[in-house]
């Protein structure tokens, strides 16, 4: 099928193949690059390429539906703010603020990722393929059936999950590029009050923000965790493995297999810890005695 | 501020200062363009109220002279500044900076460049420390030359700032056209302290340069504290506590930059009630006698001299930073994207932990003792 020329208001035009389209970022200003991809979604193109980014913020944000991008490079802050249904692969790293109160859909970093992932987010899925930065998931929330997750396949930074309301985070911790760091720093959970954080491994308990239990997981939770293990696997089965990968994040660790089913059976291998707050109300006679 | 009627038209800048740094290890050259292009890529964490950058090996023939970057209000302020760096000093060469008209680049001040040894018949109370007769020169001239600030006073480095978005102020001071072995670079928002040239990073003394994102909220302590210590802050903001304490502690005081890193940003107490008895004395130790040294308030900060580059963070990172490696090349910055602008393939990056540095030195020299 040969391609149709696509142009917007303002004279600027990107070649399509039906459904598909491919945005060189090189040199775009973020505006510009934003007001492309808009133009694109509004002439029905759902399956958008965008290469050599290096910075460009708030690449997705606010887009609504079943759009598939492809992010080639580093997409700067606010990569997928507030979306509601996209799926965005990033091959590479991400930086600070990706799926800042995202409402759904789904990202996919075939690298690192940056500080506060995830903030407020309120549906959807974040999976990372190795570390994080610091304050992720922080203030998540979850109502009725929109439960958004965060899988996690490397270490985390201090704060996670602080102020959590609702959701779940699932922090492998294994493929790594911080090999002396723990699996994830002080004030975990701090001020969590809904949702429950699970962790490959343990953590000493001064690590744990006040009001929290860390208890081993049951049936259910293994459960869910097969779910999202198994999901988690089935997109970075392959490039799991030390050394793998689009290079450059830095890694460690042992051999991975590259088959979904082996690797997330290898993952499943050790046991993991659910932490939670104690009761429903942790902080609720903080201030007042009301209850 | 009030909203404005169309609110939801209003456009909000959302911006912190952004911070980049560059070292080869070898001591090649890597051009202006390279840290240019990066800070660039990092235009929006500015607003165009301060640029600046430092860098290192660029006066390579005039390596042994300390080379004073001065700003003045006019000619009659460079005038009295050199009336009292001729008195202090012997002047192996003046001239201006060169700089280029830069459409937004605004009403410049003066700026000049002095390369000076210290008059061998000094005073004999003086004739002690060198380094701190230059700084003692450098805290005269800021606080009693009116309209004259020196900028920059290292050997075979230099600073370059000012009002603008900082590939403005390249633009401006000709940095295109300079090579150096280590760059920093830094774009501005200013939050607490107004956008005046003195005011954009780096902030400099010696050979020390620091550019930094963040607040420093200990500012008053940090600075009355230096005060005590014969430094004298007249640059209304905050990051130049840092570019005294450092030369403090580690010129003056003989820490290391590690030791220096727990000073500004030291564990919390209930690490330290977990530490060994040893450790947690020495923990104790320093803390007692360096608390008002201790930088409160969120940053991420690079310090470079002569020795090479540290990136920090605050003990709770509440600024982003990312190092990366490329053979003998080692960059920091505050997004990743700006280095892969000027480098695509890294060997390895990574988001260094709270208040733990990073601490890159040069290699050693061929033939040096």
């Amino acid at each position: 099928m040969s391609g149709d020329v696509m142009c917007d208001e303002k004279g600027f035009c990107v070649q399509r193949e039906g459904e598909r389209c491919v945005i060189d970022a090189t040199g775009v200003y973020y505006r510009q690059l934003n007001e492309r991809i808009r133009a694109a979604l509004e002439h029905g193109v759902t399956d958008i390429e965008v290469v050599q980014v290096r910075g460009q913020r708030y690449i997705a944000t606010a887009v609504e539906g079943d759009v598939r991008f492809t992010v080639r490079g580093v997409p700067g802050q606010d990569l997928g703010a507030f979306m509601r249904g996209p799926t965005i692969h990033v091959h590479g790293n991400a930086q600070d603020g990706v799926g800042n109160t995202m409402d759904g859909g789904r990202i996919v970093i075939h690298g690192m990722a940056g500080d506060v992932l995830g903030y407020a987010m309120r549906d959807g899925r974040i999976l990372v393929r190795g570390d994080v930065g610091y304050r992720v998931g922080i203030h998540m929330k979850a109502y009725m059936d929109r439960v958004p997750v965060i899988v996690v396949g490397g270490k985390a930074g201090d704060f996670l999950g602080e102020y959590m309301a609702g959701g779940a985070i699932i922090l492998l911790g294994m493929r790594s590029g911080m090999a002396d760091a723990p699996i994830t720093g002080r004030n975990l959970g701090t001020g969590m009050h809904g949702g429950v954080i699970y962790l490959r491994g343990r953590v000493p308990e001064y690590q744990l923000g006040p009001g929290l239990s860390m208890e081993p997981v049951d049936e259910a939770d293994l459960e869910f965790l097969r779910g999202h293990i198994a999901d988690f696997a089935a997109e970075f089965a392959g490039e799991f493995g030390a050394g793998a990968g689009t290079g450059g994040s830095g890694t460690e660790g042992q051999a991975a297999p590259a088959d979904a089913e082996a690797l997330a059976a290898a993952i499943l291998s050790e046991p993991f810890v659910k932490i939670r707050p104690f009761s429903h109300r942790p902080y609720g006679n903080m201030y007042v005695g009301t209850n | 501020m009030q909203a404005p009627r169309d609110f939801w038209h209003f456009d909000k800048d959302i911006s912190g200062c952004g911070v980049f740094g560059v070292i080869d290890r070898a001591r090649r050259l890597i051009p202006g363009s390279e840290p240019i292009a990066a800070m660039c890529t990092m235009h929006d964490r500015g607003n165009g109220l301060g640029g600046g950058f430092a860098a290192y090996g660029i006066y390579p023939d005039r390596a042994d002279w300390y080379a004073f970057h001065l700003m003045c209000d006019d000619r009659d302020a460079l005038e009295r500044a050199e009336g009292v760096i001729k008195q202090f000093h012997d002047i192996r060469h003046s001239e201006p900076i060169p700089t280029r008209k830069v459409a937004s680049v605004k009403n410049p001040p003066v700026v000049w460049r002095y390369f000076v040894t210290p008059k061998a018949n000094r005073p004999a109370w003086a004739t002690g420390d060198e380094a701190d007769y230059m700084v003692g020169t450098v805290m005269h001239i800021n606080t009693k030359v009116p309209g004259v600030f020196v900028f920059s006073s290292g050997k075979d480095m230099g600073a370059f700032k000012g009002v603008g978005f900082p590939e403005d102020i390249a633009d401006f001071f000709r940095l295109d056209e300079y090579h150096a072995h280590m760059w920093t670079g830094h774009n501005r928002f200013p939050t607490n302290t107004p956008g005046w040239w003195g005011g954009a990073h780096p902030f400099t003394l010696l050979d020390w340069a620091i550019v930094h994102n963040g607040e420093i909220s200990s500012y008053g302590i940090n600075k009355r504290y230096l005060c005590q210590h014969g430094y004298e802050c007249t640059l209304m903001t905050d990051t130049e506590v840092v570019a005294y304490l450092i030369d403090l502690l580690i010129r003056k005081h003989g820490l290391t930059k590690r030791e220096a890193s727990w000073v500004f940003a030291p564990p919390f107490w209930d690490e330290v009630d977990r530490m060994p008895e040893a450790e947690r004395e020495a923990f104790k130790a320093l803390r007692m006698v360096y608390g008002p040294a201790l930088l409160n308030g969120p940053f991420a900060i690079l310090v470079t001299d002569s020795h090479g580059m540290m990136g920090l963070n605050d003990r709770v990172k509440l600024r982003p930073l990312v190092v990366a490696e490329k053979g003998d090349r080692v960059f920091m910055s505050s997004e990743e994207s700006s280095i892969r602008e000027v480098c695509r393939d890294l060997d390895r990056v990574w988001a260094p932990k709270a208040g733990q540095p990073v601490i890159i030195d040069y290699l050693p020299q061929e033939g040096a003792a």
